[in-house]
């Protein structure tokens, strides 16, 4: 168990910054008083919806819905069906295809058909249950291959590569191919699916959504009601947790509040009851992938053909950017000199797939971490070791799609790690372990992560900050991010006080909102402080520059010479309290209100061609894990893991390692125990955490050893950090390869089939084909 | 008689006398009293973002539980404390020590589950006897009906072990003579009924008073922890709107040790039972532990698992192979049957309208005797299991003279496996040619199905190595080396 960081601040002018300062909601956490939407004071008169689907049918069409016992349900106060949409219907802003409520054609179990509003919450939910359905129900397609045998895509096959594949293949002599199948996996954000929406005067709508993404809800909401954006307002101040979740697929939600607030002209609240989120609302994409790889005598690798096919569900959503990151990470941080990658968005009836943290990235990962794994097996030489050979390095330093690795940190930082947690003896102890234990098998494995940042669609790179300092010195702060748990508001507010040398208790962060900040991008992409710590940035010093500029003309001082530190503002002259200055501008006419502009610089992506810089920079960060695997049951614990994960300067290292530790625990649930199960007729079986197991406090490693790695990002960023939402997640990856090592203990030379989630029956899937295959 | 409910809510008794039969006390909560603190995750008892805490007395003093508010109904809180988060700190805004501890170790991030974290963790900071850090195993045991999809744990962990440094001190340390005699008044002995004869929420206080409710209204649902009822109402959204609590029937709260024997009577929660079962055996006490959760077994009764007939019930193999016998009760009559007989098949049990689970008795080990329980769950800990197989061997000699074995998972019901126990007369633990034909055997007694905890193939195999398992162990291998969790010998020295 480690301890928080201590700050990591350099001198003690950085006051606010690069300090464990808590997250800024921790107090109101801890009593109960932070407010989500649930929570907020109900305006009088509002009314509760939930949606209702056809309970036995995947795919089909439905000839006619009777609604006529829902509607005389008690309670109920009007039943909302397509017809009722004035304008759009559909909740995909973007790609398209995603019905708000289906008319007639169902695509997957858990499609929405109509919704209720009812006085209640209770009323509506039991209302839905009332609706009578005809149609003709067919089979489902369900899995990858069915759905690539029938050429079902939502989106055209993507790849690229570089050098002669073919070739290389045709002149190797030592090649390998593998096959590894990894599961989806659900949010399971705590704070399920919500949305309240207020009508207000000649049309306009307010809504109140937990989401990821206000801009986009509120052009679907704007869309679906045929408004213009300008009379739909959307608002966030928290939510109980996102990882992608919420990032698209809030919309349905909200789209649906506000039509039924447009309906009954009554302010109208939809929260998803937890089975309903589960089987309605997209996952992370499972995929099938395939590779091939030719290598040298010294376990190089020379060449690589991967294929990823991906379950993307019924419709696009944001299938395209997750399978084009796959890609962008199916090299981890190995080079491939010759490399064919080609992914497959297949079409199958099930809900749309969608972002989840990490957002293709894992897939992709993962796969190269299996060609690592099985090319040490192959080669007999350690599979860390054979990780290190293959590492990108001088004069192999370009990526497949074409961006060079300029900030490779991860010989050093691997090397760190080694060290600290002394893999070498433990790896022989295990070993040792396995040579005396026939029920029971110890795996160690240490894996490196390599995750690029930046939004791969080159034009979401920006953002928009709001700042005021009132004539009291104090400062609301408002910019396009949200705040999910990450602490991104804590960080920007760190930035804020930091330019303005004050207190952090003198910066109010408030809530998300679209109308004081525009065509925000979605919170994603682990680049939230990024993006918005800059665009606040950007305004804090556009203010201090007129506070500056005031005092020189009212001193006399050398702009250079003025200091904001300490709550005061001093120069050569003299020093004033940072309020008293404020007081002044205002009193002299000097506007202390700034909007902040951010685009992130040096990329470009040119997807036709395959080439460009889609990445400012990569975040780098390595993990080592130990487990035992019992050979009878598929029974398996994590005994020990030790993390060294790169947040550049961190802004807040209490909060950065809370990420890292996080985002481990919730990739291990992944590879692990959680595992989404759908049966013959495409229902989700698993759609309650009864049944879907997301890891618990006895599931982490009584030894669990977090560092970051103290060093600048050597790109320009927000105090020299780095993003960190998404890349620690990818560290897990060293529980399944540390499984797959203790697996492969039972006959050396034979690559054991472990696929993910490695739950005890997939684990004892790989025990038997060891039992059963000759060395 | 009663028609209404009486609660200690923040240091006053507070009067309900408008109670449906299945509100729940998360409900009364956020939408009556407008404390939104508590929050619903799952509204099915498993995430625990919902969990408040209970103060009880029993015992001669006050105990808190944590329990999931999301499924317990309201009615049901009768002559109870309910506490929740708003409520810990000190009124002048000093927080609770958890609560502090919490902010100091950074263990809130998006803080949906923190209220529910924060009150489990109340709980075990009052927990009978502590009076400094309790063991990592005890704060993780006691969080693993709490999920958190953020932190990842760790700071919790360690925010508990800050917080519980010392003995307890808070206000509830403060006010708990004051608070004694609130929950000492409202144990009136009185029988509760509220609503019609066609819509009541009824909590008698007497085995009589129940014994006349159950035979006067046949078709009235019996409540005893609500873990299993109350999702009938959150997720089935059944209309039940007789509803008899019998959790306030002292007789049925008793644990008996007859010598040879335990008698347990119906309401025993998991959690009352959990040490005397631990005694019985170490296997048995693991498998307690890691049923549910502790807002589960605070509440959740080894009776009502068995009264309803729950095909997920891990108890019931168990108790199957240690022999118990159940009793059931009928206004005056009563009889006993063994607990194997009481399944006839998938949602159909050997219980009459009118009649009652009463108790149950557990015959302990004889010094020939050997126990072990194995559960295989995707996860250790608050999962249902995909297979659970329990085994009682009689050996004289290095002989098995009897065996009694059950599992869960492998058929509609939990079930013996009686050619598997046939074959293994006569047999040898410690020479295995002497057991493969009864490990085959289970071939003949299980035809288990697939479904989303296991396929039909891996739960007979892992059904065939729980055997072999169980018998390798009975042979003399140490668990350290056959298990990697629920170790019958003192931990081993090494950490890895």
């Amino acid at each position: 168990m480690n301890a928080p960081e201590a700050d990591m601040a350099e001198t003690a002018a950085e006051r606010a910054v690069h300090r464990s300062t808590p997250h800024d909601s921790a107090v109101l956490h801890v009593t109960g008083r932070a407010v989500y939407i649930d929570d907020m004071v109900e305006p009088t008169g509002t009314l509760h919806l939930a949606p209702g689907f056809c309970p036995d049918m995947a795919r089909g069409r439905i000839r006619d819905i009777d609604l006529s016992r829902v509607r005389q349900a008690p309670g109920v106060v009007a039943v909302l069906t397509a017809a009722d949409i004035p304008g759009r219907n559909d909740w995909s802003t973007s790609t398209g295809g995603d019905p708000v409520i289906a008319a007639n054609e169902v695509e997957f179990w858990g499609e929405v058909l109509f919704c209720v509003v009812a006085e209640t919450r209770d009323a509506a939910r039991r209302a839905t249950r009332f609706a009578l359905f005809e149609g003709e129900a067919e089979p489902p397609v369900l899995t990858v291959e069915e759905a690539k045998a029938k050429g079902l895509r939502v989106l055209d096959d993507y790849g690229y590569g570089r050098g002669d594949v073919a070739r290389s293949f045709a002149g190797a002599q030592r090649r390998f191919d593998g096959i590894i199948r990894n599961g989806g996996q659900e949010h399971f954000y705590l704070e399920g699916q919500i949305a309240l929406a207020i009508p207000g005067e000649a049309g306009d709508m307010h809504v109140y959504s937990s989401t990821q993404h206000p801009s986009e809800v509120q052009h679907a909401v704007a869309h679906m009601l045929g408004l213009p954006s300008a009379m739909v307002t959307v608002e966030v101040r928290r939510m109980g947790g996102g990882f992608g979740g919420k990032e698209s697929q809030a919309s349905q939600w909200a789209c649906l509040a506000a039509l039924g607030a447009r309906v009954t002209g009554r302010p109208c609240k939809l929260r998803l009851d937890r089975d309903d989120d589960m089987v309605m609302t997209g996952k992370r994409h499972d995929m099938t992938t395939a590779f091939s790889v030719a290598y040298d005598s010294s376990g190089k690798i020379l060449a690589a053909d991967i294929d990823f096919m991906a379950r993307c569900g019924y419709s696009a959503d944001l299938s395209g950017g997750v399978n084009d990151r796959t890609l962008f990470h199916a090299d981890n941080a190995y080079f491939y000199p010759n490399v064919a990658l080609k992914s497959e968005r297949l079409k199958t009836n099930t809900v749309t797939n969608t972002a989840f943290r990490g957002f293709g990235g894992p897939q992709g990962i993962l796969a190269a971490e299996r060609i690592m794994d099985t090319l040490a097996i192959v080669t007999g030489i350690d599979p860390l070791e054979i990780r290190k050979r293959n590492f990108y390095g001088p004069g192999r330093d370009v990526t497949p799609y074409g961006q060079k690795v300029e900030d490779n940190i991860l010989p050093e930082l691997i090397a760190d790690l080694e060290r600290s947690c002394d893999y070498a003896r433990r790896r022989q102890e295990c070993r040792a372990f396995n040579s005396k234990n026939r029920i029971l098998r110890k795996g160690i494995a240490l894996t490196p992560v390599k995750f690029g940042i930046a939004f791969t669609l080159t034009h979401l790179n920006q953002a928009g900050a709001l700042v005021h300092v009132y004539a009291d010195g104090s400062v609301h702060l408002n910019h396009g991010g949200t705040e999910m748990g990450q602490g991104l508001n804590t960080k920007v507010a760190q930035v804020a006080a930091e330019a303005f040398g004050i207190p952090l208790d003198r910066v109010r962060i408030t809530a998300t909102n679209t109308s004081k900040v525009p065509n925000t991008s979605a919170t994603a992409a682990s680049s939230g402080s990024d993006l918005n710590g800059m665009a606040a940035l950007a305004a804090c010093d556009e203010i201090r520059e007129r506070m500056v500029a005031y005092l020189v003309s009212t001193t006399n001082a050398a702009p250079e010479s003025i200091v904001f530190a300490d709550g005061r503002v001093s120069h050569a002259g003299g020093s004033m309290s940072f309020a008293d200055l404020a007081k002044a501008c205002y009193e002299n006419r000097v506007q202390l209100s700034a909007a902040g502009f951010y685009a992130t610089p040096k990329i470009h992506w040119d997807r036709q061609k395959a080439e460009g810089r889609p990445f400012l920079y990569f975040a780098y960060g390595a993990a080592c894990a130990e487990v035992t695997v019992d050979t009878m049951t598929g029974e398996m614990k994590v005994d020990r893991v030790d993390i060294l994960h790169d947040c550049g300067r961190s802004l807040n290292p209490a909060i950065d390692i809370g990420q890292v530790e996080g985002a481990f625990i919730q990739g291990m649930g992944w590879l692990t125990t959680e595992e989404l199960v759908w049966d013959d007729k495409g229902r989700l079986a698993t759609h309650a955490p009864s049944t879907y197991k997301i890891p618990t406090a006895s599931d982490v490693p009584a030894v669990f050893n977090t560092r970051l790695w103290d060093g600048a990002n050597r790109e320009e960023t927000i105090h020299s950090s780095k993003a960190v939402g998404e890349p620690p997640l990818m560290l897990a990856c060293s529980v399944f390869s540390a499984i797959f090592d203790a697996v492969a203990s039972l006959k050396p030379g034979v690559v054991p089939p472990l696929d993910a989630p490695a739950t005890p029956e997939s684990i004892m899937r790989a025990v038997s084909f060891m039992r059963r295959s000759e060395a | 008689m009663r028609d209404s409910i009486r609660i200690v809510r923040r240091g006053r008794i507070v009067e309900i006398d408008e109670v449906q039969p299945t509100e729940t006390l998360l409900d009364y909560l956020r939408l009556r009293e407008r404390a939104t603190g508590t929050k619903e995750g799952c509204n099915e008892g498993d995430c625990g973002a919902c969990t408040v805490v209970i103060g009880e007395w029993r015992d001669g003093r006050v105990v808190y539980r944590p329990v999931n508010s999301c499924i317990q109904f309201l009615g049901a809180m009768d002559g109870k404390e309910i506490v929740s988060v708003e409520d810990i700190a000190w009124p002048d805004g000093r927080l609770h020590p958890v609560q502090q501890a919490i902010v100091d170790a950074h263990g809130a991030q998006c803080g949906f589950c923190t209220p529910g974290i924060v009150m489990s963790l109340f709980a075990l900071y009052h927990r009978e006897g502590r009076d400094g850090p309790p063991p990592r195993d005890e704060i993780v045991t006691a969080l693993a009906g709490n999920l958190c999809r953020c932190t990842g744990y760790r700071p919790i962990v360690d925010a508990a072990l800050a917080a519980m440094a010392g003995p307890p001190a808070d206000r509830f340390v403060e006010a708990m003579s004051q608070t004694a005699g609130l929950l000492q008044f409202l144990a009136d002995g009185q029988d509760v009924f509220i609503g019609s004869n066609s819509s009541f929420f009824a909590a008698p206080a007497s085995l009589s008073a129940l014994a006349q409710l159950a035979v006067k209204y046949p078709e009235a649902t019996l409540l005893a922890g609500g873990t299993d009822v109350g999702l009938k109402v959150t997720k089935g959204m059944r209309p039940i709107s007789q509803v008899i609590y019998v959790g306030r029937v002292a007789a049925l709260r008793q644990i008996e040790d007859v010598g040879d024997a335990l008698i347990l009577g119906a309401g025993v929660t998991y959690e009352d039972a959990a040490a005397a079962f631990a005694d019985l055996d170490p296997d048995l006490g693991e498998l307690v532990r890691r049923l549910g959760s502790r807002q589960v077994r605070a509440v959740g009764t080894v009776g009502g698992n068995i009264a309803n007939g729950s095909p997920i019930g891990d108890m019931p193999p168990a108790l199957i192979a240690l022999g118990a016998t159940l009793e059931l009760a009928h206004g005056e009559e009563g009889r006993a049957l063994p607990l194997e007989d009481y399944f006839i098949a998938y949602g159909k049990q050997d219980r009459q309208p009118g009649e009652f689970v009463a108790g149950l008795l557990v015959p302990k080990l004889a010094p020939n005797q050997v126990f072990r329980a194995y559960k295989i769950s995707k996860r250790f800990d608050e999962d249902i299991s995909a297979v659970m197989g329990a085994f009682r061997f009689t050996i004289e000699d290095g002989v098995i003279s009897e065996a009694r074995i059950a599992y869960g998972g492998m058929a509609a019901t939990p079930k013996r496996a009686l050619h598997a126990e046939a074959r293994l007369a006569g047999a040898q633990p410690a020479k295995a040619a002497s057991w493969g034909a009864a490990i085959e055997a289970l071939g003949e007694d299980y035809a288990p199905i697939s479904d989303m905890r296991a396929s039909a193939a891996y739960r007979m195999e892992t059904a065939k190595a729980l055997l072999a398992k169980a018998l390798v162990e009975c042979a003399g291998a140490p668990t350290s080396r056959t298990r990697i969790i629920g170790r019958r010998e003192a931990p081993e020295a090494e950490v890895a």
